[in-house]
């Protein structure tokens, strides 16, 4: 009976704090509009600097294109693994997502760096001020998952499964796949896009 | 533990979902990438083109990851999802409308320059 009340309550708490991490994702969801719609307004703007099309590197930004969605698949693999109660199988998939989480970071801030090192920094154009806004915000929820990811795995080394893991693995997916699909939108709007000059 | 993994499991995808998600995500990816790379179109086509195959890659990873829209539990999620898509395309599509006609009722700076250059008692 107890038991019975137990996995009830814990049900509660699962659809509850599921709903509301959905919740505070469509608020980030309307940040993200607010940034692109900026963007998309200044792209033009480039006050006698570089304009997108002589900028970006779009092989490049392909590459980390294929890491992210690759580390959103692997992040989805874990879930699967944590469902079956696969301790080991769960932190090797949390693993590879974290190193194809760093590999993405790493490629951007090595973007970011090389800009900054020819002179095309965020203080010199309209243009450049609204794409380091927009990348290096979706950068920063990069890597706050990054970090999450080293608490969850930590927790779950030392304390093995709880009922409450699968819980933050569930946030921690829609978290990610949430990253990758703002993420198409900046690969197709930022980087194609400006790479086609349109 | 075992009973929400059995509630949860029907609505939260399998390896074929995550597979298919995976493999139809990448091939848009890529398909972008070329259309973009070999200049099939160029101008106005090309924006539709592209924002078509985003929207597309969108739903499957919605569908494929998310799993929204699947079982009967994550109906509010899905209301709440269709709000914050109005509420995103008033922001983007309301400040691409007043700038696009702020630009075009606005003398440019050259434009400003003639006026002032054409007006002798200025």
């Amino acid at each position: 009976m107890s038991t019975a009340t137990d996995t009830t309550l814990q049900q509660a708490t699962y659809s509850k704090t599921t709903f509301g991490f959905w919740l505070y994702l469509m608020t980030d969801c309307v940040l993200f509009a607010s940034l692109f719609a900026v963007y998309i307004v200044l792209r033009i703007n480039t006050n006698g600097g570089p304009s997108s099309q002589a900028i970006f590197d779009l092989p490049y930004a392909l590459i980390e294109t294929i890491a992210l969605l690759t580390s959103s698949f692997t992040c989805g693999l874990a879930i699967l693994a944590a469902r079956r109660n696969k301790q080991t199988q769960t932190i090797t998939w949390l693993a590879v997502t974290y190193i194809l989480g760093l590999t993405f970071l790493t490629m951007e801030l090595t973007e970011f760096s090389h800009f900054v090192a020819d002179g095309n920094s965020w203080r010199h154009s309209g243009f450049l001020s609204s794409f380091f806004t927009l990348v290096g915000t979706h950068g920063l929820h990069i890597s706050i998952g990054l970090l999450w990811m080293i608490v969850m795995a930590a927790r779950i080394m030392r304390q093995g499964f709880t009922p409450n893991t699968l819980r933050r693995l569930t946030l921690f997916s829609l978290f990610w796949h949430f990253l990758d699909i703002i993420w198409i939108f900046i690969f197709t709007i930022v980087y194609l896009m400006g790479g086609a000059n349109l | 533990m075992s009973d929400i993994t059995h509630a949860q499991e029907h609505s939260q995808g399998s390896y074929a979902s995550y597979i298919i998600g995976f493999v139809s995500s990448l091939s848009i990816t890529i398909g972008a990438y070329i259309v973009v790379t070999h200049h099939k179109y160029d101008g106005r086509k090309l924006v539709f083109t592209l924002m078509g195959l985003a929207i597309v890659q969108l739903y499957a990873q919605l569908v494929f990851f998310l799993h929204l829209g699947r079982g009967s539990k994550t109906k509010w999620n899905t209301m709440l999802f269709m709000f914050m898509l109005l509420v995103v395309f008033i922001i983007v599509g309301g400040t691409l409308w007043i700038m696009y006609h702020l630009n075009y009722n606005m003398m440019s700076p050259r434009g400003i320059t003639h006026y002032v250059n054409s007006q002798d008692d200025l």
